[in-house]
């Protein structure tokens, strides 16, 4: 599969726990602390020749480097650098999973396999989800009363922080990463990406930044909100330092994920599979790709000066010191607007997949799609001043941003329509992932709606900063995006397993987590019109009803979660019943491999004949030819 | 039924949703929206909530009867393993699409654009309360209150330049009198929103954020910290008061004789301050 000089991989040995310890996360893991710790002491030498920061009761520099050396050492251990230096001298190398041959010990390391780094980006994601939302709980717990809070205002708000960085960075891998790295290889007929160590590289950044941010608790926490706006963040104490590599490292991932993505699709696809007839799902993840590769870049670059003005007293950001912080808010939404569609985009793509299936009708109008998911990725480039509408910035710009905001709305009306069209007239079978996906339609219906009011300038004056924006935009990512996420999870997870879930659970799971977010984020918008703040530990008393209903509807929408995870590891780790080839009768590419997937799924490659929507077309031909044969 | 018969009734339903809604919305919701109607500003806003939730109602409810209709129709009852018809598209019914969505954006953002640039009578300026930034798109009265804001960490000063520069704790505004805004910060940025006043603007260190009001019912309103500052943001809440005109001069003539010394040692006023050169200290 990939490029390497040896002979094919010896037979998977049994795996015992001495062969866990010797993998390549818990090598990661040795190399990640043993870097820190390196480079922390070197760090700690260099930061104490600058009075500056001798000055200060932190050393900031010597923070920066150990994170840098725990990142390069994580990086060693699993054997990134291994492949291109053995290479580099001339001998065979290989990479690290291929000693494992098949074995489940390549889950545990670096591996290129598009299959496994699907399953990896699942586990990952899956353990960031579920402690960002232990975080959300803490939140709702503290938000019971008015007044007289439980954590210190520190704590607080750096329990906000962690889940609103957490959320926003593992949910731009929460579909691009299990369903992107797994399916979208299979959907376009080719089997793998175009650049599989850099797919492992992308890959592994997720976990240490997830730890790295993770750590800046240790460090005082960061009270500064997922924005990280100086010249908060300059006076911030250490655990700022967290949150910008981690950030950083997130944006590098999603940068080399973006290009690995383009790369693939533009050059991988098998015979026949014309742009006309790439699914809807891989029409998500390009356009989401061509985000990932354009718009993190700009936010490195924010937060690398972010970095120097609290390390080497620079002054990007300081208005005394010539410099500006209107700089960072628009370099940070120039990329925070974009990456808000980074995490819609695949959802569209979700939903405009799984509709078809579920109402045996082709996609009503697959060009409008398109053009919907593709005008809304263009147009999000030019919307990021809204968020900025109160900061005087340039006053008659807002006009102009008010305008490209409130198109963004026809791009996305597409979508509906669409969804709409393709469910008119059908017969609709109403199985989970079906239910998840109309649920999507719902929710995002609320969050664009609720949108309009802050494109338009009189009305975000008195919204801005409110409640009513953490309403809106949890209708749009959870509402939206999660929703979509649980659709994919319940149609694909089966072919990506082999097992089945439970459908029962199933069905619990989809009707509580929709009731309970509805109950949960709908009175919010009351909450932030009746003048609540954002991030907040303390409120007018007279909203104490609103927030102890609102407060209450979390934790059973948490509780919900916790069904998903008694079904998951119910059906995964005990029941075991094997899933079909195609239980969903779906026409689309991968439903067509065996089930599990082997791991070279297309011995021969395939010659794509159809769209894989000609449900009900007499003259439709089977997608793929040759259909390959079940086991 | 129909493919007609089906649009026909779902198209009923929608009419008659929508009609209640809309009046809902203008008649029940609609004096209750916020931010009141104490300032010109805080009426504009009102008005353009109420606007808004009439405009997006009907769109919203076709969405969700559509949904609803087809869902409740088009299930698969018998169960049978058959496909749909194969449909692959109107297009005209998605050109016409296209044509309403985009006249009702085209509709909002002139009619957001207009609510921005309109020039309520009497008062201080255009912008909807809005923050301006240090040139705001325009200035018409001449008896305007200049007020300065001047956000740290964790409370709001005011600073009246009109009056000899005095620097105030709390604030209080005469009715009826146009008033000008100037929002800065010393240290981070925080951001300064009058609730009932309908003004919001952010605060921030080194820039001069003009926003305008024009109070029209005496009482009391609330001000928040609407932008995270640290760890007491949550705590950064005061009230202020819109009082008549001779109890504000009053007011303001007994700050100045109590606040003589300590505004004499005051920098001079000034559109920002830098306090520390380092931007660290809070």
């Amino acid at each position: 599969m990939s490029v390497t000089t040896t002979a094919p991989p010896p037979p998977a040995p049994r795996t015992g726990w001495a062969d866990v310890l010797r993998s390549g996360i818990v090598r990661g893991i040795v190399g990640a602390v043993v870097g820190y710790i390196v480079f922390y002491l070197i760090g700690r030498k260099i930061g104490n020749t600058i009075p500056y920061v001798a000055d200060l009761d932190q050393n900031d520099p010597a923070i920066f480097i150990g994170y840098l050396g725990a990142v390069a050492g994580w990086l060693a251990g699993l054997g990134f650098f291994a492949y291109p230096l053995r290479r580099m001298a001339g001998q065979p190398a290989t990479i690290g999973s291929e000693r494992h041959g098949g074995g489940p010990l390549r889950y545990l390391g670096m591996c290129t396999d598009h299959k496994v780094i699907g399953l990896q980006y699942l586990g990952a994601v899956g353990v960031l989800f579920f402690i960002a939302g232990l975080n959300a709980m803490l939140i709702r717990v503290e938000l019971l009363r008015p007044a007289s809070p439980i954590y210190s205002p520190g704590q607080y708000l750096t329990i906000v922080t962690l889940h609103g960085t957490m959320m926003i960075m593992i949910m731009s891998a929460v579909v691009v990463g299990p369903f992107g790295h797994y399916l979208m290889p299979l959907m376009i007929g080719s089997g793998r990406m175009a650049f599989p160590r850099l797919e492992a590289l992308s890959f592994w950044l997720v976990p240490i930044a997830g730890a790295i941010l993770m750590s800046s608790v240790d460090f005082g926490g960061m009270a500064v909100g997922w924005t990280g706006y100086p010249t908060l963040a300059n006076q911030a104490n250490a655990g700022i330092d967290g949150y910008i590599v981690a950030f950083a490292l997130i944006a590098f991932a999603m940068i080399l994920n973006g290009l690995n993505i383009l790369a693939t699709v533009i050059h991988m696809r098998a015979p026949g599979m014309s742009w006309s007839r790439l699914p809807m799902f891989v029409w998500g993840i390009v356009a989401t790709g061509a985000l990932m590769a354009l718009a993190p870049m700009v936010f490195v670059a924010a937060l690398f000066m972010e970095a120097l003005d609290r390390t080497a007293s620079t002054n990007f950001y300081v208005a005394s010191g010539g410099g500006s912080p209107f700089l960072y808010e628009n370099l940070f939404w120039f990329f925070g607007h974009p990456e808000v569609y980074i995490l819609a985009l695949p959802g569209f793509g979700i939903v405009l997949e799984l509709l078809p299936v579920f109402s045996r009708k082709p996609l009503w109008g697959y060009r409008l799609g398109v053009a919907g998911i593709l005008g809304v990725a263009i147009l999000s480039f030019a919307v990021w001043q809204h968020h900025l509408f109160v900061s005087g910035i340039n006053s008659n710009l807002r006009p102009f941003y008010m305008l490209t905001t409130e198109l963004i709305s026809v791009p996305t009306g597409l979508i509906f329509l669409v969804g709409l069209g393709t469910i008119w007239g059908g017969k609709l079978r109403f199985e989970v992932p079906m239910l998840f996906a109309l649920a999507f339609f719902f929710n995002f219906l609320i969050g664009g709606i609720s949108g309009v009011f802050l494109s338009d300038v009189p009305s975000d004056v008195s919204l801005h900063g409110s409640y009513f924006v953490m309403a809106h935009f949890h209708y749009t990512i959870m509402g939206g995006l999660v929703f979509a996420f649980f659709a994919g999870i319940y149609y694909w997870l089966p072919k990506m397993t082999g097992v089945r879930l439970n459908e029962r659970l199933a069905k619990w799971h989809f009707w509580t987590m929709f009731i309970f977010f509805n109950t949960t984020f709908l009175p919010l918008f009351a909450a932030g019109m009746l003048n609540m703040p954002r991030r907040v530990n303390t409120y007018d008393p007279s909203l104490r009803g609103l927030n102890i209903f609102v407060s209450v509807s979390a934790f059973l929408l948490g509780i919900s979660m916790l069904i998903f995870l008694v079904n998951l590891v119910w059906s995964l780790a005990f029941v075991r019943r094997p899933a079909e080839q195609n239980p969903w009768r779906s026409k689309g590419l991968e439903w067509q491999l065996p089930t599990p997937v082997p791991a070279d799924p297309f011995l021969e490659p395939p010659v794509i004949e159809d769209a894989p929507y000609g449900y009900g077309d007499p003259r439709a031909v089977p997608v793929i030819d040759p259909v390959p044969e079940s086991p | 039924m129909h493919e007609r018969g089906h649009i026909r009734r779902a198209l009923t339903i929608w009419v008659i949703g929508s009609v209640v809604a809309v009046l809902l919305i203008i008649f029940a919701l609609g004096p209750h929206m916020p931010p009141g109607t104490m300032t010109e500003e805080a009426k504009g806003q009102r008005f353009t909530n109420i606007l808004l939730s009439a405009v997006m109602a009907p769109l919203a409810l076709a969405m969700i009867v559509a949904f609803v209709y087809a869902i409740v129709t088009f299930r698969n009852r018998d169960g049978s393993l058959g496909d749909g018809p194969a449909d692959f598209g109107d297009s005209r019914m998605q050109l016409g699409w296209l044509i309403v969505t985009s006249s009702v954006v085209l509709l909002l953002a002139g009619l957001g654009t207009y609510a921005l640039y309109e020039e309520p009578a009497n008062a201080a300026g255009v912008g909807a309360g809005g923050g301006q930034g240090p040139t705001p798109i325009q200035r018409t009265s001449h008896n305007r209150l200049v007020v300065q804001v001047i956000g740290q960490q964790w409370q709001f000063t005011y600073r009246f330049p009109q009056y000899g520069g005095v620097e105030t704790f709390r604030l209080e505004l005469p009715v009826n009198r146009p008033v000008e805004f100037h929002v800065t910060s010393l240290d981070v940025i925080h951001a300064f929103w009058a609730y009932q006043l309908g003004v919001k603007a952010d605060a921030v260190p080194g820039a001069d954020n003009i926003a305008f009001a024009t109070p029209r019912r005496t009482g009391s309103f609330d001000i928040r910290c609407a932008e995270l500052c640290g760890v007491w943001h949550g705590e950064m809440s005061d009230k202020g008061l819109v009082v008549a005109p001779s109890a504000f001069a009053s007011w303001i003539s007994s700050q100045r004789r109590q606040n003589a010394p300590a505004t004499g040692q005051l920098p001079p006023y000034g559109r920002s301050y830098f306090p520390d050169p380092t931007g660290r200290a809070g």
